[in-house]
C-alpha cells in the first residue's frame, strides 16, 4: 500500500431523527483518521466515539463496500459521492481530503427520495419504475430456446452491457437541478433497446417507465449532463438521447 | 431423528428426471390459495420468488436492504459455470459433476451435484432470455473464461460484473411478478424467527427496519435464500450486513446444521491495511487465468519491498519464485482455491510475504507476462509490423483493461497503486461458506414445511467449493429445483386455507423477539458491538482459520463461550426497539454470529481429518498437502441444536459414491 499517514478533521454531518422531524447539520472533531481508510470506515470511527460517548450514531446505507450495491448515498463537499470521479462514496479514501479539513456530508436531496433518518433516504420511487417495465416477459421455467441461437453483435452486447452497469445509487437524481431520474430510467430503457429481446415491449416500456418517473415527481432533464458527470459507474447520456428517440417513436405509434 | 436425505433411486443420471416425473404437483387453481414467504432476495431467493410467483403461488419475500437489487449476490465478480461445451473443450454434465465433486475434496452428495450440473446449461439460456448481457465474441456468441480446479473453459461472465448482471436478471423477473401483485415485497425488514405450528414451519417473525415494529407473517412454507455467514471472522469480503441470523434462528428452531467449519478462504483479496478495516475486498479469481502469482526468492528481496527500497518490477526474472507453477504443474496458477491460499500462507509464514504490514502478509499478482502476449497477438491481428516494446504494452493493456478492468479500477481505488505498471498485492481472506443448514434432496430442512437456497444450505460444494459455482447453485435452486420440489410438500396443503397470526406460536415468537432485542437495548453495557464482533473475529481468524489444531480449537471454543458472556454483560447498543436502529440490527447479529463461531470450531474439532477448506495440521502429508481419513469421516456432520452451540449433539449422513472413485486430490 502506498505510505499511509493520519489526518485530523472536522465533520459537518446531517441529523435528522425521522422523516418528520427537520434536520441540522452538526460538527464532529475526529483525530487520528488513517489516509488508507475508506470514508464509511471514517464515518465508522466517528460512530464508535459517539457510542462510547453514549451518544446516538450517525445512521447511514451502505452494504457492499465495493462501489456495486449502491447503497452508499452521501452528497460530500457538495458533491454526490464526493470528490473524485466515478466512484462511489465506499469507494472513496480518506487520502482524498486534507489534515485540517471541515467536511460536508448530507444526504441525497430530492423530493422522490426522502430523508428517513440522518444521510438515509427511501430511494424505493426506483424500484417502483423498475416495475413499471423494468423487465423482459419472459417465463423463468428454463423452456427458453439454446441461449447461442441467438447472436448479438458484440458492439451491442457491450453497449448493452454498459448500460446494465447502473447500480441505482440515484447519485445522477442528487446531481441534477431538477432532481431528474432521466440517467436511472435511460439506462435501463437502453439496456434492453440494444437487445433483441427487449424489442417486443419496447414501446410499452419506455412509456412505463417515463410516465412512473414522473409520477413519483422526479424532474424534467434539461439536458446539463450534470448526471453524466455524478455517476459512479460512467453511464452515458448518449443513453438518455436513445431513450428520449425511444420515446417519440413510441408516443408517435400509439 | 435419524436424516433422510431422500435421494431418489436408479442411475445418477435418471435420477432427476425420475424425480420431477413422481412427485406430486399442485395444481394452478390451488396454487392461488398457497402463501410462500421467502427471505432473501439474492440469486437464491430472488430467483425462487419470481418462479414460485409465476407458478402461481402468493410470495412474500424479504431482504434486509432498502432494494431486492442490492443483495449480496451483487458483488459477484467473476463468472457463472455451465456446462455448455460451446468452446468444444469436452466439457460435459458429467465433466462438471466431476470437477465439482472432486474440487469438493469428495465431501458432496453426489446424486445433488449431478443435478446441479445437469440444469447447469438451462440457466445460461434462462439468463439470456431475460436479457442478461454476457461477454461475446465478434461472432455474437457467448464467450467463455476458466476458473480453478478444471481444464475447461466453461465459466460464462459479464466483464467482472457477473452476478450483478445475474441478479439484475433476477431482480427483473421478481419486478414482473411485483408488478402483478404475486410478490409483495417487504424491504428492510429482517427476519428475527421461524414461527412452527404442529411442528411445520408456518411463518416468521420480522422487524421492520424503518419503524422498528415487530411484525408476524404467515404462509404455508418459509424458504430461506439469506446467504452465508462469513461476517463471522469480521473480516471477510462477504457485504457488511451479510450474517447468519435467519440459518441461526431456524437452526434453534430444529433445522440441523452441517459442517459448519467447511469455510473457505479466496486466495486473491486485497490484504488488510489497518486498524480501520471494515472489510474486505475480493480480486476475482477470474484474474488467475493471465495474472502469475509470486513471491521473491530471496529472503532479504522480500524484506526489501516490503520496506519500499525494492520494486517489485526490479526483481530479476530468476529471482521469482513463482510458487504455484513450481509445485502445481498441470494446474500452475489455476489450483483450486484452498490449495492456493495455503501456498500462500505457507510463503509468508516462511518469511516471503512482501505487505508492509503488522503481519507481513501478501504475494504479488503479476500481469506483465499476460500483458505482452496480448500486446504481441493484437499487433499480429492488426497487422502492424515490427511493433515497439511500448506499442505492444499498450495493445496488452488495452486487453487487460477490456477483461478486468473493473477490477483494475477497484484495486487502484483502494491501495493507490496502479496495477497496469506495478503486480497486485493479494492475501487470502475469508470468502465462501460450504456448511450452512442441512437440506435434503428436495432443498427442505429437518423442519417440515421450512426450505433452505443458495449459500444459507450445505447441499452442494463439500468441503471447497470451486470458482463460478455458488452463482450456478443459488440460480439452480432458484429457478429450477425448489420450485419443483415444494410442491411435493405443498400438495397437502390445498385446502388448508390461510394461516393465522393471532395463534399462540405466533405470540410466543413474537413476544421472544421483543424481549430479546429490549434486553440489547437495555443492557447499558460499555462496549460497542464491534467491539465484540472484532475480537470474535480475531478468535475465528487465529484459531479457526487457514490451519487448525486441536489445541487452538479448544481454546476457541473456551474464548468464544467466554466473549459471549462479555457481550451480554457489556454490550452497549444505544437508541430505541422503536426506531430505525443500525446498532441494534447489528447486535442481534453479532450475538448469533457468537453463538454459530462456537458450534464452527467445534465441528472442526470433530472432523479429525483435512479436507478441502479445512485444514487440520495434525493431518497432513510429508508435502504439506490435505490428508483426507475416508475411513472415518465420508460423512455430512449435521448439528442438533440442544441449547448450547458447543453441546450439540452431532447426526451423521453418510456419503456414498457409486459413481465416482474416492481419490486424493492431485493438481499437480
Ligand atoms: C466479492 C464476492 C465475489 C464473488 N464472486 C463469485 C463469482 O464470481 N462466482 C460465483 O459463483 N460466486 C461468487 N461469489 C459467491 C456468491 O456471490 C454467493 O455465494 C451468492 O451470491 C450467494 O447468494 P445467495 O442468494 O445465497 O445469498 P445472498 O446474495 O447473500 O443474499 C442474501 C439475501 O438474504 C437477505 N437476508 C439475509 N438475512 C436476512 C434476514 N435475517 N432477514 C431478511 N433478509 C435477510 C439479504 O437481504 C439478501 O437479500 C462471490 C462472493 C463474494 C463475496
Ligand atoms: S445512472 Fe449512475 S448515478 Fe444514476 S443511479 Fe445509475 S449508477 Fe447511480
Ligand atoms: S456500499 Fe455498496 S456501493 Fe457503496
Amino acid at each position: 500500500m502506498s505510505a499511509s499517514n493520519n489526518i485530523n478533521i472536522t465533520l459537518k454531518v446531517w441529523r435528522q431523527k425521522n422523516a418528520q422531524s427537520k434536520g441540522q447539520l452538526e460538527s464532529y472533531d475526529l483525530k487520528n483518521v488513517s489516509t488508507d481508510s475508506s470514508f464509511l470506515e471514517m464515518l465508522d470511527q466517528l460512530n464508535e466515539e459517539l457510542i462510547n460517548e453514549g451518544k446516538s450514531p450517525v445512521t447511514f446505507d451502505h452494504d457492499c463496500r465495493e462501489g456495486i450495491c449502491g447503497a452508499c448515498s452521501l452528497y460530500i463537499n457538495g458533491r454526490p459521492h464526493g470528490p473524485g470521479n466515478r466512484v462511489t462514496t465506499c469507494q472513496l479514501h480518506m487520502r482524498s481530503f486534507k489534515d485540517g479539513e471541515t467536511i460536508y456530508v448530507e444526504p441525497w436531496r430530492a423530493a422522490a427520495f426522502p430523508v428517513i433518518k440522518d444521510l438515509m433516504t427511501d430511494r424505493s420511487s426506483f424500484d417502483r419504475i423498475q416495475h413499471a417495465g423494468g423487465y423482459v416477459s419472459v417465463n423463468t421455467s428454463g423452456n427458453t430456446q439454446d441461449a447461442n441461437a441467438l447472436p448479438i453483435e458484440k458492439e451491442n452486447a457491450d453497449k448493452a452491457f454498459d448500460a446494465a452497469t447502473c447500480i441505482g445509487c440515484g447519485a445522477c437524481v442528487a446531481a441534477c437541478k431538477n432532481a431528474s431520474a432521466s440517467l436511472f430510467v435511460a439506462a435501463k430503457v437502453s439496456q434492453y433497446a440494444l437487445l433483441p429481446q427487449g424489442q417486443v415491449e419496447a414501446k410499452d416500456r419506455v412509456l412505463n417507465m417515463v410516465k412512473q418517473a414522473q409520477k413519483e415527481g422526479f424532474g424534467p432533464c434539461s439536458n446539463t449532463g450534470a448526471c453524466e458527470v455524478e455517476c459512479p459507474k460512467g453511464i452515458s447520456l448518449e443513453n438518455i438521447a436513445r431513450m428520449n428517440r425511444e420515446y417519440l417513436a413510441a408516443s408517435l405509434s400509439k | 431423528m435419524s436424516l433422510d436425505s431422500k435421494i431418489p433411486e436408479g442411475p445418477l443420471k435418471d435420477k432427476w428426471t425420475n424425480h420431477k416425473n413422481n412427485i406430486r404437483l399442485v395444481n394452478p387453481a390451488n396454487k392461488r390459495n398457497i402463501d410462500i414467504i421467502v427471505v432473501g432476495t439474492g440469486l437464491a431467493g430472488g430467483s425462487a420468488a419470481a418462479t414460485l410467483a409465476e407458478l402461481g403461488y402468493n410470495v412474500k419475500a424479504f431482504c434486509y436492504q432498502d432494494s431486492p437489487r442490492r443483495a449480496h449476490s451483487i458483488a459477484a465478480q467473476g463468472g457463472i459455470n455451465a456446462a455448455k461445451n460451446y468452446q468444444g473443450d469436452g466439457d460435459s454434465t458429467y465433466r462438471l459433476f466431476y470437477d465439482t465433486i472432486k474440487g469438493g475434496d469428495y465431501r458432496s452428495r453426489e446424486a445433488n451435484v449431478y443435478r446441479l450440473a445437469e440444469v447447469s446449461a438451462n440457466i445460461i439460456d434462462q439468463c439470456v432470455a431475460q436479457g442478461v448481457p454476457f461477454a461475446r465474441d465478434y461472432g455474437g456468441l457467448l464467450d467463455n473464461r476458466s476458473f480453478g480446479g478444471v481444464l475447461v473453459s466453461r465459466t460464462f461472465y459479464a466483464k467482472g460484473q457477473t452476478g450483478q448482471q445475474l441478479l439484475l436478471g433476477a431482480y427483473s423477473a421478481m419486478n414482473r411478478q411485483i408488478a402483478k401483485g404475486k410478490i409483495q415485497m417487504y424491504n428492510r425488514h429482517e427476519m428475527l424467527d421461524v414461527v412452527l405450528v404442529d411442528g411445520k414451519a408456518r411463518g416468521i417473525i420480522a422487524r421492520n427496519l424503518v419503524t422498528g415494529e415487530i411484525e408476524r407473517h404467515s404462509a404455508h412454507a418459509v424458504v430461506l435464500g439469506s446467504g452465508g455467514y462469513g461476517n463471522v471472522f469480521f473480516l471477510s469480503t462477504n457485504a457488511m450486513g451479510s450474517n447468519v441470523t435467519a440459518s441461526w434462528k431456524a437452526h434453534k428452531k430444529g433445522a440441523y446444521f452441517a459442517n459448519p467449519c467447511y469455510t473457505q478462504i479466496h486466495p486473491t483479496c486485497i490484504p488488510v491495511h489497518g486498524t480501520q478495516q471494515s472489510k474486505l475486498t475480493l480480486m476475482s479469481e477470474s484474474l488467475r487465468n493471465d495474472g502469475r502469482i509470486w513471491v521473491p526468492k530471496k529472503l532479504e528481496d522480500a524484506q526489501a519491498v516490503r520496506e519500499g527500497k525494492l520494486k517489485p518490477v526490479d526483481i530479476k526474472e530468476e529471482d521469482r519464485d513463482y510458487y504455484l507453477e513450481r509445485r502445481y504443474p498441470s494446474f500452475g496458477n489455476l489450483v483450486p482455491r484452498d490449495v492456493a491460499s495455503r501456498a500462500a500462507k505457507e510463503r509468508c509464514d516462511a518469511g516471503f510475504g512482501v505487505v508492509n504490514n503488522d503481519t507481513k502478509e501478501g504475494v504479488f499478482l503479476d500481469f506483465s507476462s499476460a500483458i505482452l502476449r496480448y500486446g504481441k497477438e493484437e499487433a499480429n491481428v492488426k497487422g502492424i509490423e515490427n511493433p515497439s516494446d511500448e506499442k505492444i504494452k499498450e495493445l496488452g493493456k488495452k486487453v487487460i483493461e477490456n477483461k478486468y478492468g473493473n477490477l483494475f479500477e477497484m484495486y487502484q481505488q483502494i491501495t493507490d497503486e496502479n496495477p497496469y505498471e506495478t503486480p497486485m498485492k493479494i492475501y487470502p481472506a475469508v470468502h465462501y461458506t460450504m456448511g450452512g443448514i442441512w437440506v435434503d434432496y428436495n432443498l427442505m430442512t429437518t423442519v417440515p414445511g421450512l426450505y433452505a437456497t443458495g449459500e444459507c444450505n450445505f447441499s452442494d460444494h463439500g468441503a471447497n467449493r470451486l470458482g463460478a459455482s455458488a452463482l450456478m447453485q443459488g440460480l439452480a435452486d432458484g429457478y429450477f429445483v425448489l420450485p419443483y420440489t415444494i410442491g411435493d410438500y405443498l400438495a397437502d396443503d390445498i385446502r388448508t386455507g390461510p394461516i393465522p397470526t393471532d395463534s399462540k406460536e405466533f405470540e410466543e415468537a413474537e413476544n421472544k423477539v421483543t424481549d430479546e432485542l429490549n434486553k440489547l437495548i437495555n443492557n447499558n453495557g460499555s462496549k460497542s458491538v464491534d467491539y465484540f464482533h472484532k475480537k470474535l473475529g480475531l478468535i475465528m481468524w487465529n484459531k479457526v482459520g487457514m490451519a487448525r489444531n486441536e489445541k487452538g480449537l479448544k481454546e476457541a471454543i473456551q474464548e468464544i463461550a467466554e466473549l459471549r458472556e462479555e457481550f451480554y454483560k457489556d454490550v452497549r447498543v444505544p437508541g430505541e426497539l422503536n426506531e430505525l436502529n443500525q446498532e441494534l440490527e447489528k447486535a442481534g447479529r453479532v450475538a448469533d454470529f457468537l453463538e454459530l463461531g462456537e458450534l464452527f470450531a467445534r465441528d472442526a474439532l470433530e472432523r479429525e481429518e483435512s479436507c478441502g477448506g479445512h485444514f487440520r495440521e495434525e493431518f497432513q502429508t510429508e508435502e504439506g498437502e490435505a490428508l483426507r481419513k475416508d475411513d472415518s469421516y465420508t460423512y455430512v456432520a449435521a448439528w442438533e441444536y440442544t441449547g448450547k452451540p458447543s453441546e450439540a449433539v452431532l447426526h451423521k449422513e453418510d456419503l456414498k459414491f457409486e459413481n465416482v472413485e474416492l481419490k486424493t486430490r492431485s493438481y499437480k
